[in-house]
């Protein structure tokens, strides 16, 4: 004979005289009377009718087991499925076991109307492991017409939440679990464990009656070590109302925090450090996709699975969430991906450009107005590279020339528009230029300032890079990007040798509106134009 | 006096104010609470709406009132009077009081010693419910889920504090002058200087430094209001432990702000602070916080107005000492189990706002001299709101109303009791309903009710042998609820079921302040469900919830046939 109790729950009273049990359960009499001692214990008629009826199973396996359960209206326990006895009876060989379990409960979802078939959880008013004492609102339960407090009848505490915040369960069904003591939570884990893990095919809860089911868990025989919870200590940790909800809601250690907010209190931020949240929400990850662009094009959809495929972070490692303007660049390089482009490049003899350049640079052109002039005059003639593919099905021939020239700024990138380029003389252009790049360090472009853009140029001659290739932006057709100019030497047709400064421009374009021909063209219309630099000033 | 309080905004049920006084007390007088609101005739409405009829009175009432007020006193007081009625504070109280003596032909005089509006206009409920304008249009502009629930696309929204504080200012000061206007347009005296009682029928008021002027009235109503109720232990600096008075300023938005007291007061600043973006600790004595309110409401109200939002909260608990910032160490508050009076905790916030109920103001009013001795500070009355002395006997021709006598610390409950003082003393009988007075909390969403909670009503139901019924609808239900996209509400009815009579109706939801009065209308006029049921709503319209209560109620008790709804009109 052997009395489990495992981490059974009784009253005091009960527990006491069940150790008793061993030496008088041969008796039926004594039996009877152990029962007539729990129908006095048992505070619900039903429960006890219950008792009654178990008798027969009782006798026949010599098995009892008491479950209660939780629920708004009238609770009947059910005697067990047969399920976990038999795998106990394997388990553990002795003739008879006595299983005792009548203080782990189950809270079902209620039936609040009689139309209602499932409830969704709006909230738990209450936290894993927080004590619960009679009468108090424990979960939030919505259905079809008002929300409404469930309580429970029972003090204990709730070991687990079987189904969490915004799921739905079906009426009868189990969704959290409530243990009497401390001791009684592992177990009463395991029970949630395996209602919400494991698939469980005899779930289906049978009773349409608002009374649940009750399925006890398989009996642990070890009692679990106490929880873990409740282990307030007088440790003085300082944390903010904010902190501590979100700590709670991902499940931080708050004693294991450092606080950074002021006297050193734990704020919100810190928390969600701790918890690997970016405070930004979502950036996460996309910085990997930036970095390794140029191989990138053939994974587009990696997008947006490469948070998890992220390696974990090198220890020591910091994350610095992006600032709006690097989500933007993120966003729109990520978004770059999904059109097929392709890239040429042209040597361009610039030595009519330097000279130029020297000309008028006390007159405050720069480099970049002339570049962009040129880029504008070429594209006057192949509209077709300042044109844009919005809807994969059509061209889109831009009216205007504008020309976007891809900038630095402080750890950004911002792409000021030199609307009209073709139009605008060389000293308008450089003058409106030098407003841009103000306004742009100042952060006040506005808008239509930085994203009219109809062609990019993008210039990093000026490091010594001689040839580079960019990213093509959405929504434009090409980008050029123009490398240094360098002293080179050159056969001309006639088999003399010069030196000639040379520079490496690099268009990448968008290949379903723009073929090769056209970039072809257009560079060699760029080339002359350059080569041919008084033309500029015209 | 210094103000005249008719407190708003006020903390019901806030721990101090229990644990001060015995728990007898506190229990027999569950209507003890504050809130906030003004009649509109507090306003300047009532100046443009009385104005002529006022005049008429005022001309004719010369002789004819000082011949039988002098003839109707016997004996040593005065012969003739300067005043038929002077009334002690100015405000909220004291106002409707006075509007309503004008309208009477009583020539009515007024002692101010502060500023005109009293608490309720100057540091109560007028300037915090600027404030709470705003935190409702920053929530809804914060939530970005409502938002897009209705498609709409906003940007971040942000405020400007100062601009925030300016509203609040601007719009005391603007129904201070609609006040002042109204009562001077009526030909009302306004006296400046606090009020001191030297005797019966005897006023004596003047500034410090100048001599006192004495007048004589052949009735006295006492309207001093209250100030914040600070607990002892808790050093108030003014910048960073403060009391409404300070945090209706808005000189600061703390990051994290503590709150003592989780009543009225409590709940509408942490709706301010929360949504200006500060986080908020209650501490509360009793063991759940909304003391005072209806259970189920106060539960709801947990879930919608203290969970979601960046609160947490310490029940149970006494704050006995809070010691301001300074020499680089934040607020420091110490606190003490309620029941075991063992050390508790400490916290360390930036800020404490002490919310824990007023005190009525009545110091200094030379009550002694008509043998009256106040209880904790409140004047005691009866139930015709006239003063009792030291041995039970009434004052003649003294009497007092609002949160002086802490009956129901309410600022329209004040002015409903002024008035009531005006129709006794013109002739006609008349006792105040209490249990007809609405209150409301200006929190988002709102939270209102009037007579009974649940557990009133049936501790009451039980003492008298009736049976008690609950009916309840949700804003969820409501047509126009929903297209707000608020459904968060509830609205409850508790009734008797034989005669249908309404005992108490309690609502949070949208809107519930400006609900509760078909309520609150129905029990001043005894107007049964029954009846009040077949009258028609607008739809869709949120007042449709309580129709839908209405309706939801059983009542065995037949609709009157005479009843002016049921009655088939020719049109």
């Amino acid at each position: 004979m052997q009395t489990q109790l495992g981490s059974a729950v009784f009253p005091r009273l009960l527990r006491r005289s069940l150790s008793y049990i061993p030496s008088i359960l041969y008796s039926l009499h004594s039996l009877l009377n152990l029962f007539h001692f729990f129908r006095f214990l048992s505070n619900s008629s039903p429960q006890s009718q219950k008792h009654k009826e178990m008798a027969s199973p009782f006798l026949s396996n010599t098995i009892i087991s008491f479950s209660s359960s939780l629920s708004s209206s009238s609770s009947l326990p059910r005697l067990a499925p047969s399920i976990p006895f038999s795998a106990i009876r394997s388990k553990s060989t002795p003739r008879r076991i006595l299983t005792v379990r009548s203080k782990i409960r189950e809270i079902f979802m209620p039936a609040l109307s009689s139309t209602m078939t499932e409830g969704k959880i709006v909230s738990w008013v209450k936290s894993e492991g927080d004590v619960l004492s009679k009468g108090e609102s424990v979960v939030v339960v919505e259905s079809d017409k008002a929300d409404m407090d469930v309580e429970t009848f029972y003090d204990g505490i709730l070991a687990a939440i079987v189904v969490g915040e915004g799921e739905t369960a079906l009426v009868g069904a189990a969704i959290g679990v409530l243990a009497e003591t401390e001791d009684e939570i592992a177990e009463a884990k395991a029970k949630a464990a395996s209602k919400s893990g494991a698939s469980t095919p005899s779930a289906p809860p049978p009773a349409p009656t608002p009374a649940a089911a009750s399925t006890p868990a398989p009996p642990k025989s070890t009692p679990a070590p106490a929880a873990p919870t409740v282990a307030e200590g007088p440790t003085k940790t300082v944390a903010t109302p904010y902190a501590k909800k979100l700590a709670k809601q991902h499940k931080v250690d708050i004693e294991s925090v450092v606080g950074t907010g002021p006297y050193g209190r734990i704020t919100p931020e810190d928390i969600e450090a701790a918890a690997g949240l970016s405070p930004s929400k979502k950036n996460v990850g996309l910085a990997v996709v930036v970095e390794t662009k140029p191989a990138a094009p053939a994974k587009a959809p990696a997008a947006s699975a490469a948070p998890s495929s992220l390696p974990p972070p090198v220890p020591g490692s910091t994350v610095v969430p992006f600032t709006t303007m690097q989500s933007a660049v993120s966003k729109n390089m990520v978004e770059s991906l999904s059109v097929p482009t392709f890239r040429v490049g042209y040597p361009v003899t610039t030595d009519a450009l330097d000279a130029l350049y020297e000309k008028v640079k006390p007159k405050g052109v720069t480099m970049t107005a002339l570049l962009a002039k040129a880029a504008a005059m070429a594209l006057a003639q192949h509209p077709v590279v300042n044109s844009s593919c919005k809807d994969g099905k059509s061209f889109t021939y831009n009216s205007n020339i504008n020309i976007a020239v891809a900038v630095a700024i402080n750890g950004g990138l911002i792409t000021p528009v030199l609307q009209d380029a073709d139009k605008l003389d060389l000293y308008l252009l450089s003058q409106k230029w030098k407003e841009l790049v103000e306004k742009a360090r100042a952060k006040q472009l506005q808008p239509q300032e930085y994203n009219s853009g109809t062609f990019t140029l993008s210039n990093l001659g000026m490091f010594g890079v001689d040839r580079f290739d960019a990213i093509l932006p959405p929504g434009q057709g090409a980008i050029m990007a123009v490398g240094a100019s360098k002293p080179t030497v050159v056969a001309d047709a006639d088999g003399f040798f010069s030196v000639k400064n040379k520079m490496l421009v690099n268009v990448t374009a968008d290949h379903r509106i723009i073929y090769g021909a056209d970039l072809a063209a257009f560079l060699q219309t760029f080339s002359k134009i350059v080569e041919n630099a008084e033309s500029l000033t015209l | 006096m210094h103000s005249i309080c008719f407190q708003a905004t006020g903390v019901p049920g806030s721990n101090y104010i229990f644990d001060s006084c015995s728990p007898a007390l506190a229990i027999s007088k569950p209507i003890n609470l504050r809130f906030c609101g003004l009649r509109k005739e507090a306003f300047g409405f009532s100046g443009l709406t009385h104005s002529s009829s006022g005049r008429v009175h005022f001309s004719s009432r010369g002789h004819s009132k000082k011949v039988s007020a002098s003839a109707e006193s016997n004996g040593s007081p005065p012969k003739s009077f300067d005043y038929d009625l002077i009334i002690i504070g100015a405000g909220v109280g004291g106002h409707g009081a006075a509007l309503h003596a004008v309208e009477k032909g009583l020539k009515t005089a007024i002692i101010e010693g502060d500023v005109v509006g009293g608490t309720c206009v100057n540091r109560g409920c007028v300037p915090s419910k600027a404030l709470l304008a705003v935190s409702g249009k920053m929530r809804e502009l914060q939530s970005e889920h409502h938002m897009k629930a209705l498609g709409l696309q906003v940007s971040a929204a942000g405020y400007d504090r100062q601009g925030v504080a300016d509203h609040a200012n601007n719009l005391a000061s603007k129904i201070r002058s609609n006040l002042t206007n109204s009562m001077k347009a009526l030909g009302v005296d306004i006296l400046t200087g606090v009020g001191t009682i030297v005797g019966p029928q005897k006023v004596k008021y003047g500034k410090v430094g100048f001599p006192d002027n004495i007048v004589t009235a052949k009735n006295i109503i006492i309207a001093t209001g209250s100030v914040p109720f600070v607990p002892k232990g808790i050093e108030v600096d003014g910048k960073t432990v403060i009391t409404s008075d300070h945090a209706l300023k808005l000189e600061s938005v703390p990051d994290w702000i503590a709150i003592v007291g989780s009543g009225y007061i409590g709940l509408e600043f942490s709706d301010v602070y929360t949504a200006l973006g500060s986080e908020v600790t209650f501490i509360e004595a009793l063991d759940q916080l909304m003391p005072g309110f209806d259970p189920e409401i106060g539960k709801l109200a947990q879930r919608v107005l203290i969970n979601p939002r960046k609160i947490d909260y310490h029940t149970g608990v006494f704050a006995t000492k809070i010691t301001p910032a300074k020499d680089g160490k934040p607020v420091i508050i110490e606190l003490i189990d309620a029941k075991t009076k063992e050390p508790k905790d400490t916290l360390e916030v930036d800020a404490a706002l002490i919310a824990t109920g007023r005190a009525p103001f009545t110091n200094g009013l030379g009550l002694e001299n008509v043998n009256v001795v106040t209880q904790r500070g409140f004047v005691p009355v009866d139930e015709r709101l006239r003063v009792i002395d030291t041995n039970g006997n009434l004052v003649p021709h003294l009497y007092c109303i609002g949160d002086a006598n802490g009956k129901m610390m309410l600022a329209h409950a004040a002015s409903a009791q002024g008035i009531s003082v005006v129709e006794q003393v013109t002739g006609r009988d008349h006792v105040l309903n209490h249990l007809s007075i609405p209150a409301a909390c200006f929190t988002h969403p709102e939270i209102s009710m009037v007579g009974l909670t649940e557990p009133q009503a049936r501790e009451k139901a039980q003492k008298e042998g009736f049976e008690v019924g609950v009916a309840k609808t949700s804003f969820k239900a409501n047509t126009k609820a929903l297209a707000e996209n608020e459904g968060e509400g509830l609205a409850k009815l508790i009734y008797r079921p034989d005669n249908g009579e309404i005992l108490g109706v309690h609502i949070f939801g949208l809107h519930a302040a400006d609900l509760i009065h078909e309520a609150s209308n129905a029990i001043a006029l005894g107007t049964r469900i029954q009846d009040i049921k077949f009258a028609v709503h607008a739809h869709p319209t949120l007042s449709e919830v309580l129709d839908e209560l209405f309706k939801s109620a059983t009542v065995k008790a037949a609709a009157s046939s005479h009843g002016p709804v049921s009655e088939p009109v020719a049109v």
